[in-house]
């Protein structure tokens, strides 16, 4: 068993809502839901376990969000991610409430700009991201930040399955290997990735997990390359 | 369209994605991933890493009221923000939005060389070029970093050709004389983050009057 050095704090709600979330999807319209049984607990541990039912539902909240504005699947995925985001900011420097209004900012625009969600590119976590930075950016600079134009290709209303599946775990399994990296390659990801906008160097000094990382996000280039070619094709 | 073969080196990516570049190479790297797929997937790849690291990261308290404040806000919430522009022309969408959806102001700059200046601040500059095919950029080497995207037509230097799509990274080391390719006009968008250094004593005297 690996040693979680910093052990991330659950809010209580999240395998109740896990539960709550998976079935709110599969009422909806009978879409066929990824089969989340065949995950693999790579790390084999509660974090695995707990990385890969979070993607999956928070993915499920999202679609419901989107297509059906639901008040409650919007509700689960504020309390996973605003205790998160309010954290973030004041750890930029924000008061705690100049952090809650960034949390409000966020989660409304996550509300808002539901209709460009798509499950087959992006985990719910890494489009939260963006938003966040968005904003954070939006907050520092005079200039925002140029975004890239979007596909010109419509969301696909109802994606393959095994595309969504594919991409929670590849999202799932790098939420693991971050949670195995030592304390001070954590901190380190953690000040590039959340931290001020800076660039941040990543030294690979100690080897193995840093680099799991880095192959992680190699795996899922490959991966979403294939499905835009895939796309562009159609 | 010919394969793009340079793309936005990993650091860049992540800094894109992080927020710590500014405007002028932010506008080249969304301008880049506008066009090239295996860097839109290197993008998402880097903010699914950022969404991980917000999902492992420690959860403050909220305020009591904020959850239901948020929620009661969703009605009201104003409508999204139009969609960025679409590409038009040779130019990605990044780029028609920096030009105000106008076409480029051309300024010349002499030898048929044109520029248009996009932005310029302390933090950097970015603008088009237009080099009319066969035609040399003089010698130049810079004292940051220069990104060089091809929009139309291509052009040569000592390390390689570089056609659309293409992004060319010079730094303090490389002093090069990029070549416009045969055919249509090589045009540009190129950005500094520091003033480009000429050799001869012309280009240096023009390089005030112009800022480049």
């Amino acid at each position: 068993m690996n040693l979680d050095p910093m052990p991330a704090t659950v809010a209580p709600v999240t395998c109740r809502a896990n539960a709550a979330g998976l079935v709110m999807a599969r009422q909806a319209g009978g879409r066929r839901m990824p089969d989340r049984s065949g995950i693999k607990a790579e790390a084999g541990t509660e974090q695995a376990t707990r990385a890969a039912t979070d993607t999956g539902a928070q993915t499920a909240w999202m679609i419901a969000v989107r297509d059906r504005r639901d008040r409650a699947a919007f509700a689960r995925l504020f309390d996973f991610y605003a205790p998160r985001l309010k954290a973030v900011a004041m750890r930029s420097g924000a008061s705690a409430a100049e952090a809650e209004d960034i949390v409000q900012d966020v989660m409304l625009s996550v509300w808002q700009n539901a209709h460009q969600f798509d499950a087959a590119r992006a985990p719910v976590a890494g489009w939260i991201y963006r938003i966040a930075r968005n904003r954070q950016i939006d907050l520092a600079r005079r200039k925002r930040r140029p975004e890239p134009e979007e596909l010109t290709v419509e969301v696909d209303p109802s994606p393959d399955s095994d595309q969504i599946l594919g991409l929670e775990q590849e999202a799932a399994a790098l939420r693991n290997a971050l949670a195995r990296l030592k304390p001070e390659q954590r901190q380190m990801i953690e000040r590039a990735y959340l931290g001020e906008l800076t660039h941040v160097e990543i030294r690979d000094t100690t080897g193995l997990p840093l680099g799991t990382i880095k192959a992680r996000i190699r795996l899922g280039m490959d991966r979403l390359r294939h499905e835009l070619q895939g796309l562009r094709r159609k | 369209m010919n394969e793009i073969r340079h793309h936005v080196p990993d650091p860049m990516m992540r800094d894109y994605a992080t927020g710590a570049l500014d405007y002028p190479f932010g506008l080249v790297v969304a301008s880049h991933v506008s066009l090239c797929d295996e860097c839109r997937a290197r993008l998402h790849s880097q903010e699914a890493l950022g969404g991980a690291a917000l999902e492992e990261a420690a959860a403050a308290d909220l305020s009591s009221g904020l959850r239901a404040a948020v929620l009661s806000r969703l009605d009201a919430a104003p409508p999204a923000p139009a969609a960025p522009p679409r590409r038009s022309g040779i130019y990605p969408g990044p780029l028609v939005e920096a030009l105000k959806g106008a076409p480029p102001r051309w300024k010349s700059l002499g030898l048929g060389v044109r520029q248009c200046i996009l932005h310029a601040g302390a933090e950097g500059s970015v603008r088009l070029l237009h080099i009319p095919a066969g035609q040399a950029v003089p010698e130049h080497g810079h004292n940051g970093i220069e990104l060089t995207l091809v929009l139309q037509g291509s052009f040569v230097d000592e390390t390689d050709r570089f056609g659309v799509g293409d992004l060319e990274v010079a730094d303090n080391d490389l002093t090069h004389v990029p070549v416009a390719g045969p055919g249509a006009p090589c045009i540009c968008l190129a950005a500094t983050d520091a003033p480009l250094r000429f050799k001869g004593l012309m280009p240096r005297l023009t390089q005030r009057l112009f800022r480049i």
